[in-house]
């Protein structure tokens, strides 16, 4: 099978029955997509095909066959995060981080068709997510602000100062 | 965790039919065949080992997806995904809406819904009710080839079949409720699923009642009087104590959705 990920092209040798996120963990390596419950009930694994989120661990790998896949290193890079990525940053919405690739993937499937700061949509579109941290308000408020298309300089935040996300280092 | 990826393996022959006389013959008589629809519920039996086929029909490319109006029959594909449906009036419609979220939804199919039994902790095959409540009928294939019948006739036998197609006239009004889930990952405990025909006959099905989807035929009897109707439903239930909800609590909630369905029925009858 052949499958895109992040814009690489990769031809895979897992079974066709093969769940989408052992043959990204295991085969080739992406392991930002969690292996939370594998069976669909917490959201950690969550990725977009060709622009849809999907639970990559109950989908079949040649469900994926051609497909472009996209995982959290697709968003944006460290020193260029995407206006989500940015969001979650400014509003605290990453503690543990194990949920964060699986919220920031099905918030930015709500973005692209054109999901709004209404906090019940979001709740909608990320309804399916478990925060084991807890944090689902941050997170909502973080998507809401990437649906407004606020952008944050994440140097003269708290969180800017504290973590080398923006290469900034700890002052 | 590792460990649970290593159940599908490469000793399962998978087969990718690419229309649906190629599945058809595929499935045969469906002896040591699972099919996979969307794989929401089958690919976690498999991860976990309790489910090893040695064959799996996957859908994919079998072009079954699609629906179809013809006049007032409608006829939905089997590998149609659930999200597909959500749009349609109640029953169907609020009732597909009620299943897990859009990421399932996407990908879950309306055969493999119309397919499942009760889990190991709660029941599913949301469907089954709604569809009763229309009296749809199956088009489906396996042992003694292809046959149409009603659905409540092909529930019992729905792990020796393949569905091919499930049609039913729309109603002059639908109606749907259910307990509310507390996350989307919850399969729903118990709904009620109501629908009234263009010449005034009511017909009322339950999902969470029992191993699979159960019409109400007692509570049917007394359509016009929903508090009565609520309390005859019982006589045709069976539910079980699982993760979600105790049979007694389903059977105190029962004649609640019951009454719901058919107020709502009422409204613009």
């Amino acid at each position: 099978m052949n499958i895109s990920v992040n814009g690489v092209a990769y031809e895979t040798e897992s079974s066709p029955l093969t769940p989408l996120l052992d043959v990204l963990r295991e085969e080739l390596g992406i392991t930002s997509p969690k292996a939370g419950c594998h069976q669909g009930g917490c959201g950690a694994c969550t990725v977009l095909v060709d622009g849809e989120a999907r639970r990559s661990c109950i989908l079949p790998a040649a469900y994926a066959d051609g497909a472009e896949i996209t995982t959290v290193e697709g968003l944006g890079a460290p020193e260029q995060l995407s206006t989500v990525q940015q969001a979650f940053v400014h509003h605290y919405a990453a503690q543990c981080g194990f949920c964060t690739s699986g919220m920031l993937l099905a918030a930015q499937a709500y973005l692209n068709h054109g999901g709004t700061d209404d906090p019940s949509g979001i709740q909608e579109a990320l309804g399916g997510h478990v925060c084991r941290c807890t944090g689902y308000l941050k997170i909502v408020d973080a998507v809401a602000a990437a649906a407004r298309g606020e952008l944050f300089d994440l140097t003269t935040t708290a969180v800017g100062k504290y973590t080398t996300l923006t290469g900034g280092g700890v002052e | 965790m590792a460990t649970a990826a290593l159940a599908v393996t490469d000793e399962i022959e998978v087969l990718l039919p690419g229309s649906e006389a190629e599945a058809i013959e595929a499935f045969g008589d469906g002896k040591d065949v699972v099919v996979v629809g969307g794989g929401t519920i089958v690919v976690p039996e498999m991860t976990y080992g309790r489910l090893q086929p040695r064959r799996a029909l996957l859908l994919k490319d079998a072009g079954m997806a699609g629906m179809a109006e013809d006049g007032s029959r409608t006829t939905i594909g089997s590998a149609t995904t659930v999200d597909a449906l959500v749009g349609l009036p109640a029953p169907l419609g609020p009732c597909a809406a009620n299943i897990a979220d859009g990421e399932i939804r996407g990908v879950a199919t309306v055969g493999g819904n119309v397919c499942a039994g009760a889990g190991r902790e709660a029941p599913r095959g949301d469907l089954q009710g709604a569809l009763l409540a229309l009296a749809a009928s199956v088009r489906s294939a396996g042992a003694g080839g292809v046959t149409e019948e009603p659905l409540e006739e092909f529930l019992p036998k729905r792990r020796e079949r393949l569905v091919l197609g499930i049609s039913f006239d729309r109603p002059a009004r639908g109606a749907f409720a259910a307990l509310d889930r507390p996350h989307t990952h919850d399969y729903t405990a118990l709904a009620v699923s109501g629908a009234r025909a263009g010449d005034g006959a009511v017909r009322l099905a339950a999902t969470g009642g029992g191993s699979w989807g159960v019409r109400l035929p007692s509570a049917e009897a007394s359509a016009d009087e929903p508090e009565r109707a609520g309390a005859a439903a019982l006589a045709d239930v069976d539910p079980r104590d699982d993760a979600l909800a105790s049979a007694w609590y389903r059977k105190k909630v029962l004649p609640v959705l019951v009454r719901r369905v058919l107020t709502e029925l009422e409204e613009v009858a």
